[in-house]
């Protein structure tokens, strides 16, 4: 594995908020490059892989070209839910760090 | 009445129940407020105060009313400030005369307090058990012997309604968090509740604000990557909005913390789902063509909100008791930390097991390691911290179960791997929540006044 990789993280920022047993984490790039690689790597798929260990899915994507900013609907995220989930962090406040961990291929 | 303004400033005052107190008072000395708007229901606590009610009666709402009125009273009525907030939770009539009661104390004898009522809808689902369950489409009825409180989220016109009493304060219960700020909007500027370029306006200021600090430099630093000045004393924000919908949102400049596009960006799309119907008793708002543009360090444009009628329902959240939830902690460092607390997970599991409990459910977390995320998938499983805290939880119908988890993990104090240290326990009542949607004219929201205007 020596393929050349950029991190979500070095290319936008994201919050996570949740409804239910829904997370929704926006990423928002940092300029115009950022954003044609998110818009075109970032698929739902790669982020139901990165979130396939906690959340069932399924992922929704919506793009928001004029703010340069992707939404992810992640549903079956948060354990039931927040008011009955067993996490610690039942709301999925951390979620959004988990996008940005998000490794993407480069090239 | 005044005639209305071309021109109003709306203030956060509070974004959550726990949420800080000194924000509120700056925007009340110095922020030139119109209105000052505290949000402070979360979805489960008109349940949580519902069972505080039921136990002392004039109690059921937000646990720091009277700190928040007594800090901001003073600056408010002398500022001539309204102040709309949900604090009244399960109690609204209560929290009023809570705050009448303070408001004496503070030297103003009979403040005034517009009460909205009608948000408590648990006779209705009691005499419709046929609703549908949003989460799932099963009849509500399921839930009605384990219900703790049922509240529809009420609209601006409420909170317009409630100003146009006269009243200093508005005081309500469920009401949705948009509408607070928008009906103090649409009382301020007299907007009509048909006009939706204008709801539109309203709805995306309150979506921006009603967590407050979270526009405002909250949920936002991560160090060297994005900061923020002064940490320490965030600021909460303020909108100034005009007659015609133009909105401006922007923050004291010398509070602490930033408002620019990135996170103004942040938050709109804060517990959104699709950005062409974000649902409100008011409207449904499409954020798809918003835009900010930077108009100096503290003040950020909007533009481009649009707005579709509302709904023919009104969205209820149903409070319901679902069992218990037990758990422990320990904590292992050093070598072989993680191998440690494997070990003492095993035998925590087994010894239940043995025990005869079973739970619908079991959660491990290894602190430091997997609690948050999980071990990792492919390439990216988690190495092993320095220190790793295990925490086991399991719900249980049943309270002794769910005791059990706790002590079981507290045994290991004694009887459990080398040096296990730091270990606690606990067990909590868990509250649930699920959603209906109740045709709008089944629900009868009021407006009293306590107090003489």
């Amino acid at each position: 594995m020596s393929t050349q990789t950029v991190k979500v993280y070095d290319l936008a920022h994201a919050r996570a908020g949740d409804k239910g047993n829904t997370s929704n984490v926006s990423v928002t790039a940092y300029d115009e490059k950022a954003w044609n690689i998110l818009r075109e790597k970032l698929t739902p798929e790669v982020v139901m892989k990165a979130y396939s260990e906690i959340a069932k899915g399924p992922v929704t994507r919506y793009e928001l070209p004029k703010l340069r900013a992707l939404n992810f609907v992640i549903e079956n995220a948060l354990g039931g839910g927040v008011t009955v989930s067993l996490a610690q962090d039942m709301h999925g406040k951390s979620l959004s760090f988990l996008m940005l961990d998000i490794e993407l291929a480069a090239g | 009445m005044p005639s209305p303004k071309t021109t109003i400033r709306v203030g956060t005052g509070a974004g959550f129940s726990d949420d800080r107190i000194e924000p509120a008072v700056d925007l009340a000395e110095r922020g030139k407020v119109d209105y000052l708007v505290f949000e402070c229901l979360a979805e489960r606590t008109i349940a949580r105060e519902n069972l505080t009610r039921t136990k002392n009666p004039e109690l059921g709402y937000t646990p720091y009313l009277v700190e928040r009125f007594q800090a901001v009273l003073p600056a408010c009525t002398k500022n001539g400030i309204r102040i709309v907030t949900n604090m009244g939770a399960a109690n609204p009539l209560g929290a009023a005369r809570a705050v009448r009661r303070e408001a004496k104390a503070l030297g103003i004898p009979d403040l005034p307090v517009a009460v909205i009522t009608g948000d408590d809808v648990a006779d209705i689902v009691r005499k419709n058990p046929q609703l549908p369950l949003m989460e799932n489409g099963e009849p509500v009825e399921s839930l009605i012997p384990r219900m703790a409180s049922a509240n529809a989220y009420l609209g601006a016109d409420m909170i317009c309604a409630g100003l146009a009493t006269g009243a200093p304060v508005v005081m309500t219960g469920r009401v949705a968090d948009p509408s607070l700020f928008l009906g103090s909007m649409m009382h301020g500027l007299g907007w009509r509740y048909d006009d939706y370029s204008m709801l539109a306006v309203g709805t995306l200021a309150g979506h921006l604000m009603e967590c407050a600090a979270q526009l405002t430099g909250g949920c936002f630093i991560d160090p060297g990557k994005k900061d923020a000045e002064d940490a320490v004393n965030i600021g909460f924000p303020y909108a100034d909005v005009t007659a015609d919908g133009k909105l401006t949102l922007g923050k004291l400049d010398d509070s602490g913390g930033r408002l620019d596009v990135m996170t103004c960006t942040e938050q709109i799309l804060y517990e959104m789902h699709d950005p062409t119907s974000y649902i409100t008793p008011d409207c449904i708002l499409d954020i798809t063509d918003v835009e900010f543009a930077s108009e100096n360090k503290h003040r950020v444009r909007a533009t481009g909100a649009r707005a579709r009628p509302r709904t023919p329902t009104y969205k209820a959240v149903v409070g319901y008791h679902d069992g218990y939830i037990g758990e422990g902690e320990v904590g292992y460092s050093g070598p072989n930390a993680l191998a440690r607390a494997q070990l003492a997970e095993k035998i925590v599991r087994e010894r239940l097991k043995k025990r005869g409990f079973t739970y619908p459910e079991i959660r491990v977390d290894y602190i430091g390691m997997s609690s948050q995320h999980g071990m990792g998938v492919g390439d990216k499983v988690r190495p092993e911290p320095y220190e790793v805290r295990l925490r086991i939880a399991a719900r249980s119908p049943d309270r002794k179960s769910a005791l059990a988890v706790g002590f079981e993990v507290r045994t290991l104090h004694v009887n459990g791997p080398s040096g296990g240290g730091g270990g606690s326990n606990g067990i909590r009542e868990v509250l649930a929540v699920k959603s209906i949607l109740i045709p709008r004219d089944m629900v009868k929201p009021q407006v009293t006044v306590e107090g003489t205007l």
